[in-house]
């Protein structure tokens, strides 16, 4: 069993890096740094979200799911383009984290995926996300929603 | 004695490897190679399509003859490869500053059933003004992609919906309708916009 800290340090800990985001609850061994998503047009496309998802414990760390009150169906999903250029995507299934490795969400590869959106996405909101671990280890994530046309988290 | 035994089997090992890798590349680069997958376009001028762009006006191959061009497929319901193509390419519209207004720019759907006129005019809209959205009907987007020697599927997703796997490149022709090259998905902005300026230089070639 990992041992949880309390939110508003590791808020505390996380918002020293500038370009963190305050994460409310989670293992304290995870650090999400760098989440962005982009807004949507309404609420029949789904979104997606990145971020960069840090194991600084010594134990691998493995993420089976997400849940967010935004989508009735988050995932992680890869994109892949293959030799002729064809992009396709993917559920990615459970991402393994190795101790001191870290796993990036970015466009064109991994992504959680916003499948059946609730609301719509509207750029300067931000969303939570909970990120699911296979010990039952959970962390959420407020997620900047940026604009539509944005290409990474500083946009 | 053993160890000359392995120093043996290592000569014959480096021979089999060296075998294998001339036979790799027999295979995928050298002559035995098939065709390649991902032709290249034909020209524009041998291309035969009508779309609708997103103010509604008639566009075909001819619509971009006469100005560099660059084109490429996506859908508007696309929530990774799409909209981040469209901001890549609305930065290297941004770095090639007024040169932008002296190309195409086409952004054609490869899901016309859920990509109106209207669907595109309002996507377009987030991104760089130079960019156009191109739609039509199923069979004369068959057509553009078969001409761009582009494919597309349509994939049904978990959520009862579907997405569209698609050719990602970014396809550059010059003012004369030739196919120059291509920005492949993932390719740094340092030469996408090089190979943008190549295709605009090429214009400037042709008017001589
Ligand atoms: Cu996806």
């Amino acid at each position: 069993m990992k041992k949880y800290i309390l939110t508003s340090t590791l808020a505390a800990l996380l918002t020293l890096g500038g370009l963190s985001v305050p994460a409310l609850a989670g293992p304290e061994d995870v650090v999400v740094e760098n989440a962005w998503s982009r807004a949507s047009i309404g609420m029949n496309r789904p979104g997606a979200a990145y971020m960069k998802i840090r194991n600084t414990g010594d134990e691998p760390v493995t993420l089976i799911g997400l849940t967010t009150p935004l989508a009735m169906m988050p995932e992680i999903h890869e994109t892949k383009t293959n030799a002729e250029g064809v992009s396709s995507m993917s559920p990615a299934g459970e991402i393994a984290i190795a101790p001191g490795e870290s796993v990036a969400l970015e466009p064109g590869g991994l992504h959680a995926m916003l499948m059946r959106l609730q609301e719509p996405m509207t750029e300067g909101d931000t969303f939570p996300l909970t990120l699911l671990f296979d010990d039952g280890g959970e962390m959420t994530v407020e997620v900047p929603i940026l604009g539509i046309a944005a290409r990474g988290p500083e946009d | 004695m053993r160890r000359r035994a392995i120093l043996g089997y290592g000569a014959a090992g480096v021979g089999a490897v060296a075998l294998m890798l001339f036979v790799g590349w027999w295979q995928v680069d050298g002559p035995g190679g098939p065709e390649p997958v991902g032709q290249r376009p034909v020209a524009l001028t041998e291309m035969d399509f009508r779309l609708t762009d997103h103010e509604g006006n008639a566009v075909g191959p001819e619509t971009l003859i006469g100005r560099p061009t660059m084109a490429f497929f996506g859908f508007t319901y696309c929530p990774d490869v799409c909209p981040t193509t469209l901001s890549d390419i609305s930065g290297w519209l941004d770095d090639l500053g007024d040169e932008a207004h002296e190309m195409n720019v086409a952004f054609i759907t490869v899901d016309p059933e859920r990509d109106t006129v209207e669907t595109m005019a309002e996507y377009v809209g987030y991104f760089h003004p130079a960019i156009r959205g191109w739609t039509g009907p199923e069979e004369q987007i068959a057509r553009v992609a078969d001409g761009f020697r582009a494919t597309y599927e349509r994939v049904p997703t978990e959520s009862g919906d579907y997405t569209m796997n698609h050719t990602a490149s970014v396809f550059l022709f010059a003012a004369s309708g030739r196919f120059v090259t291509m920005i492949d998905y993932h390719e740094p902005r340092e030469f996408a916009v090089p190979k943008i300026r190549r295709a605009l230089e090429e214009e400037t070639e042709g008017a001589t």
